[in-house]
């Protein structure tokens, strides 16, 4: 089991690298000239270059990828061109770590509340299978699967912030505030992100689970007497373990997509809406620094699950 | 005094997904009394397994009772609610299912699962419990009884598995065992063992059981009386030895002769060697091939293996489960291509893979698999499977193939209305005999049957078998016949070759290798072969083979004999170091063993 | 002895799905077809120009303006959903067709050859979807702008490692079955194994994939254009609109929500079909585990 895990733990690292050749190679080499994007159409010849200079645009891609991946490991994200006026430079990882905070809150806070529930619903509605119970769940799943994510948090605005003034509509943060005192504007984001993430999951967990239920020796334990609590519990559900991780994992990842339409609805101060921004202005350094905290995050998430998958599973716990 | 269990007219109806409700149980009755063992026989859709699960008064998604009475002790367990149901489950009646694989959970301990019935319908304590289960491997003659039930169900042997499942199922002494066709899936030397540790365990508890099979003389060892299913209704119900001996229904008569079908009138000689008129040049050669499956490091699974295929002659393969024969009918037919060696067709060496071939190259041998059911595209009528051979090697315009297929199709007697039907439409033999037009359509020379009858019914396989021979007596082809089925290839081939382990162990005309057997191996596996008759398995299992041999695996060895860690004449330092020679008895004839001839005859005299 | 008294029976759970779902699949049925002709006959049914001013107030009433009201701009609300329809749906439909085609060669060919072609592709596929798409899609735009072809393409082509998965895997589970291994042994080029034998067999699961596909081609590119990266003003489409209108919201107008709930309406339509469709092939579930 243990070369298992190193060789996936390769795998990642491997994985990670290819993604950062690819938002290298996708914001720097494809064509759209960087200097034009930020001095503008009109900018004189002269300060094109001077741009271009300035960025060491001549110089071979690999050398600027080298020293890019060298920057990120070190934690020199570059400069951002878009919140920098010449003499005043912004850096990169200052503009991210005044955000990160917030977003990480605001995944967390939705991954806390959606996993759990998510997968009770998923477990409640296989055991259920073809009642009432189950098709409601079915049919509030599908609901929320098929609105976008604007559209909930555009009615949970509509009638909680406006109609009902329970929560402020725009997500204004002061510097210096503590965690209580943020609360109430992050209520909002955190539910509407909570409500997509939900759907995906209980349906998954469902589906895994109503697959093993399935089983072979689901029906021998049936046979056996076992009555129907024991069999869920301690039959079907250590083998649901492993789907269910996938499951999770998957829309954990789902739910980075989710934060960048939260954020933006919200106007919530985090890294997404700040990425947003970035690609409107194509302030490339920004673009790069966030893509690659977003994939990290990502390909962690679906290691995690792998991993988890590993050993939970006694044929890999125990080899013959 | 009453019986133990008494089944009155039951009925049971079935739905398949998206279809109307069908009986499959029509008015069955029944009864089982105490200590006695109730065999159900019946192919496939008969109702046994239904019944079997009937006295668990469990039915199938999708099933459901629609008549009739279950009576267990008396006492009616359809008429009781889902709950009271529960305790008589595992409890008093216990059921073994056919595949053990399949029955244990993958994700819990063995013993976790052995002792389950009795933690959960608190009989015992849990220690008590255990310690019961440790006794009863043991009586099993399973290997390390302590640590047993630690393993999970992926650590121990399919065989071993099996035995578990007995273990499980006694756990709590039931009154009636449920074993539903345990050993079907079993290789014929595997079977014996688990057929055995079956009956041990029946005797110790002197519970009844109900033993329900297709396999009439896998039953004869084991069943007081036999019950005889087709369609969900009784043909014929009696004692062992009445069945036995003298069946009264054309049913069971039907079974019967399925189960041994008589020899060739040629006596197996056949007719390549008799007729003058066939060629001498070999049709099909296979020299010293080796293959075997990976990427990088392969793992061989055929090593060094000869075969010699004349015009019109049946050339029958031998062996069981892991010794390599379907993967010989892979490599003659280029889907898996060779590591060494040459398969060679009317004196040309052929390509390895099958895409380097010429299509006549490729027309002239052509293979039919195990599975009819997979074996057909089931978005394609039959006319198209047929008929696009005819297309691909003859370029046969549309017209001339609607009549060929009509032929063809009565060549394998089906009527010619099913050229226009689907394959979903048609029973598991006549899809086979949809798969042998199909090949022979292309008129090839030689046809590789790997495993034809294998997956289908004692009966419908029978007659796949006929029409084998019937097609070769008037067409002329050869066959390369794969099976494990000893007694069907005794009854069809001109020649055997035994496989054991990627090699060949014995080779020769069919009388030759069979009476008497040289090679122990071959020995093993005749000796294996269930006889009809009672108190066979008492006498099989005394025999040296038995001890020695069956309980064993398969190893695929690199070095020295493979049979040598079950072999009962085995040298120390020359069987497992040395690959066996191979030796002549007379000409054709050919065995592989470190020990002389004679020698090998007189263990057969001593015997 | 009567039937149903005994077991319950697997009719029972059978027909209250049964009925409920068709009844469901119907509707939805009909709410697609009803977009579906909005989208086509578009400018014939719009009841103004697209960018037409028809008021100078913003978020003004319905009834005033138009059936729905107006927009931020005073724009008819009722004419930029029915041209929001056509650009939507227009564009998702294009997406759907190019990332199938690509995927399911892709696919197919993958499974088929097997081999260093497979770990090739599988491999490629594997780096473009270890980007959340969103990323991707953000990355790409960050470059190459938001014009309608790279939005069109880059959406293609992430659905298109989606289908890829999806036809691999299925074109694996039926490559696998004797009748290919027949056709291979027959001398068949990889051609004709993968129309005639492969394709004919994946059709029923592919047909629930594309439902799928279309929902999520939908939903993404109205979230690029709710984020500003899509489709770009004056054109009409529905994500673009929400984001317009947002600030409606304030002002109690529903403006933003209409095009949203048109999203919302198609989607889940789509699932429910999905859904049904899937569910005709499926057994049901043993009631014992129901007792």
């Amino acid at each position: 089991m243990l070369t298992l895990i190193v060789r996936r733990l390769m795998h990642a690292i491997v994985v990670l690298w290819v993604v950062s050749v690819l938002v290298f190679a996708a914001t720097e080499v494809l064509p759209g000239d960087v200097a034009i994007a930020i001095m503008g159409q009109n900018a004189t010849p002269e300060a094109l270059e001077a741009i271009r200079d300035r960025l060491g645009l001549h110089r071979p891609a690999p050398v600027r990828y080298v020293e890019w991946l060298g920057g990120l490991i070190t934690g020199d994200l570059g400069i951002s061109l878009a919140n920098s006026l010449p003499g005043l430079e912004m850096k990169v990882s200052e503009l991210i770590a005044e955000r990160i905070d917030d977003t990480v809150r605001l995944a967390g806070l939705a991954a806390l509340v959606s996993v759990p529930l998510s997968v009770l619903l998923g477990l409640i509605a296989a055991m259920t299978a073809g009642s009432r119970i189950d098709r409601t769940i079915q049919g509030a799943t599908l609901c929320s699967l098929s609105v976008p994510e604007y559209f909930v948090a555009a009615i949970l605005v509509m009638i909680l912030a406006v109609q009902l003034r329970w929560f402020p509509v725009i997500s204004s943060f002061r510097t210096g505030q503590t965690f209580w005192q943020m609360v109430p504007a992050m209520v909002l984001p955190v539910v509407t992100l909570t409500i997509s993430v939900m759907a995906h999951m209980t349906r998954m967990t469902r589906a895994a689970v109503l697959n093993v239920l399935a089983s072979p020796y689901i029906e021998m334990a049936i046979l056996k007497g076992v009555g129907r609590s024991r069999i869920i519990l301690l039959h079907a559900l250590p083998n649901a373990l492993a789907p269910i991780f996938n499951v999770i994992a998957l829309n954990l990842a789902y739910m980075i997509s989710g934060v960048v339409i939260v954020e933006t609805v919200f106007n919530f101060p985090g890294m997404a809406n700040l990425m947003v921004g970035a690609v409107s202005v194509r302030d490339i350094p920004l673009v790069q620094a966030c893509a690659m905290i977003f994939c990290t995050a990502y390909v962690g998430l679906n290691l995690t699950a792998d991993l988890l998958s590993i050993v939970v599973n006694p044929r890999l716990r125990h080899p013959r | 005094m009453t019986a133990l269990l008494e089944i009155d007219d039951l009925w049971v109806e079935g739905r398949p997904p998206g279809g109307d409700f069908q009986s499959i149980v029509k008015g069955v009755s029944l009864s089982v009394n105490r200590g006695e063992v109730l065999a159900l026989i019946g192919e496939s859709g008969s109702g046994k397994s239904t019944i079997c699960l009937a006295a668990l008064a469990y039915a199938r998604p999708g099933c459901r009772f629609a008549g009739g009475k279950v009576l267990l002790e008396g006492q009616d367990i359809l008429a009781l609610e889902a709950e009271d149901r529960r305790p008589l489950r595992g409890a008093k009646v216990a059921y073994v299912a056919q595949s053990a694989a399949a029955a244990f959970n993958p994700a819990l301990t063995i013993g976790r699962q052995v002792t389950e019935v009795a933690r959960t319908h608190g009989l015992m304590s849990a220690a008590d419990a255990d310690r019961r289960a440790v006794e009863t491997y043991r009586s099993l003659d399973l290997p390390m009884p302590e640590q047993l039930g630690r393993l999970y169900p992926h650590q121990v042997s399919g065989g071993q598995l099996q035995r578990l499942m007995a273990a499980m199922a006694v756990s709590c002494d039931p009154m009636l065992l449920l074993l539903d066709e345990p050993t079907t899936a079993l290789d014929v030397t595997t079977q014996i063992e688990v057929l055995t540790a079956f009956k041990a365990v029946i005797k110790q508890h002197n519970s009844a059981a109900i033993y329900v099979t297709h396999d009439l003389s896998v039953v004869a060892q084991i069943a007081d009386r036999i019950i005889v299913l087709n369609d969900g209704m009784i043909m014929e119900q009696g004692t062992t030895q009445q069945i036995v001996e003298q069946p009264t229904h054309d049913y069971t008569k039907k079974l019967m002769m399925a189960v041994r079908p008589p020899p060739r009138s040629t006596a197996g000689g056949g007719t390549a060697r008799t007729d003058p008129s066939a060629s001498t040049a070999p049709v099909l050669e296979v020299r010293g091939i080796t293959a075997g499956y990976g990427r990088v490091k392969k793992k061989i699974v055929l090593r060094d293996v000869d075969l010699t295929v004349n015009s019109r002659q049946v050339v029958g393969v031998i062996g069981e489960s892991g010794c390599g024969k379907s993967t010989l009918a892979r490599v003659i037919s280029g889907l898996l291509p060779q590591v060494s060696g040459e398969i060679v067709h009317n004196g040309t060496v052929l390509a390895p893979a099958v895409e380097k071939r010429s299509k006549s190259e490729i027309q002239s041998i052509q293979i039919v698999f195990q599975m009819a059911d997979v074996a057909l595209n089931p978005r394609q009528r039959i006319r198209d499977i047929i008929g696009r051979p005819l297309e691909f090697y003859m370029n046969m315009g549309a017209a001339a193939r609607r009549e060929r297929v009509g032929e063809l199709l009565e060549l394998v007697e089906l009527p010619r209305e099913f050229a226009t039907r689907f394959p979903k439409e048609l029973s598991g033999g006549e899809k086979q005999r949809v798969n042998l037009a199909r090949a022979l359509a292309a008129e090839p020379d030689v046809i590789l049957c790997d495993e034809v009858a294998s997956s289908l019914d004692t009966v419908v396989g029978a007659a796949i078998i006929e029409l084998l021979k019937d097609l070769q007596e008037k067409l002329g082809v050869a066959y390369v016949f794969i099976s494990h089925d000893l007694s069907t290839v005794a009854s069809f081939a001109d020649e055997i070759m035994v496989l054991y382990a990627g090699r060949v162990v014995e080779r020769g005309p069919t009388m030759d290798v069979l009476s008497p057997p040289f090679h122990p191996y071959t020995r093993l596996l005749l000796s294996s072969v269930p006889e009809i008759r009672q108190g066979w398995l008492e006498d099989v299992m005394k025999t040296r083979e038995a001890i020695s041999g069956i309980s064993r695996e398969v190893e695929l060895t690199e070095v020295g004999c493979p049979f040598f860690a079950r072999c009962p004449l085995a040298i120390v330092g020359t069987c497992d170091t040395l690959p066996a020679p191979l030796q002549q008895t007379k000409v054709g004839h050919l065995v592989a063993c470190h020990r002389d001839i004679e020698d090998l005859a007189g263990e057969i005299i001593q015997h | 002895m009567t039937i149903d008294a005994q077991v319950p029976s697997p009719v029972r759970v059978d027909k209250s799905r049964g009925s409920g779902f068709q009844t469901a699949a119907w509707i939805a049925f009909t709410v697609l077809l009803f977009w579906m002709l909005v989208a086509l006959f578009a400018p014939l049914i719009a009841p103004y120009g697209q960018g037409e001013l028809l008021s100078d107030d913003s978020f003004a009433l319905a009834g005033d303006v138009g059936l729905l009201g107006g927009d931020y701009l005073g724009r008819d609300i009722l004419t930029r959903v029915v041209y929001g329809a056509q650009m939507t749906l227009g564009l998702a439909a294009i997406i759907t067709v190019i990332g199938f085609a690509v995927g399911i060669a892709l696919g197919f060919l993958a499974a088929v050859s097997g081999g260093i072609v497979d770990t090739v592709l599988s491999r490629s596929i594997d780096a473009v979807m270890a980007f959340p798409s969103i990323m991707l899609a953000l990355i790409v735009i960050a470059s190459l702008g938001t014009s309608l072809e790279v939005l069109v393409l880059t959406i293609a082509a992430i659905e298109a490692t989606r289908v890829f998965r999806v036809s691999r895997a299925l074109a694996m589970d039926i490559g696998v079955m004797d009748f290919v291994e027949v056709a291979r042994a027959r001398g068949e080029g990889l051609w004709w194994i993968m129309r005639r034998e492969i394709f004919p067999n994946a059709t029923g699961p592919l047909a629930a994939e594309v439902g799928i596909r279309f929902t999520y081609a939908i939903l993404f590119i109205s979230a690029l254009s709710f984020l500003g990266l899509g489709v770009q003003p004056p054109n009409a489409d529905w994500g673009s609109m929400v984001r317009e209108n947002l600030q409606g919201l304030l002002f109690g107008s529903f403006a933003p929500l209409i095009p949203a709930a048109a999203i919302a309406t198609v989607t889940f339509s789509i699932n429910l079909i999905v859904d049904w469709f899937l569910h005709k092939s499926n057994r049901d579930i043993s009631d014992e585990i129901l007792q």
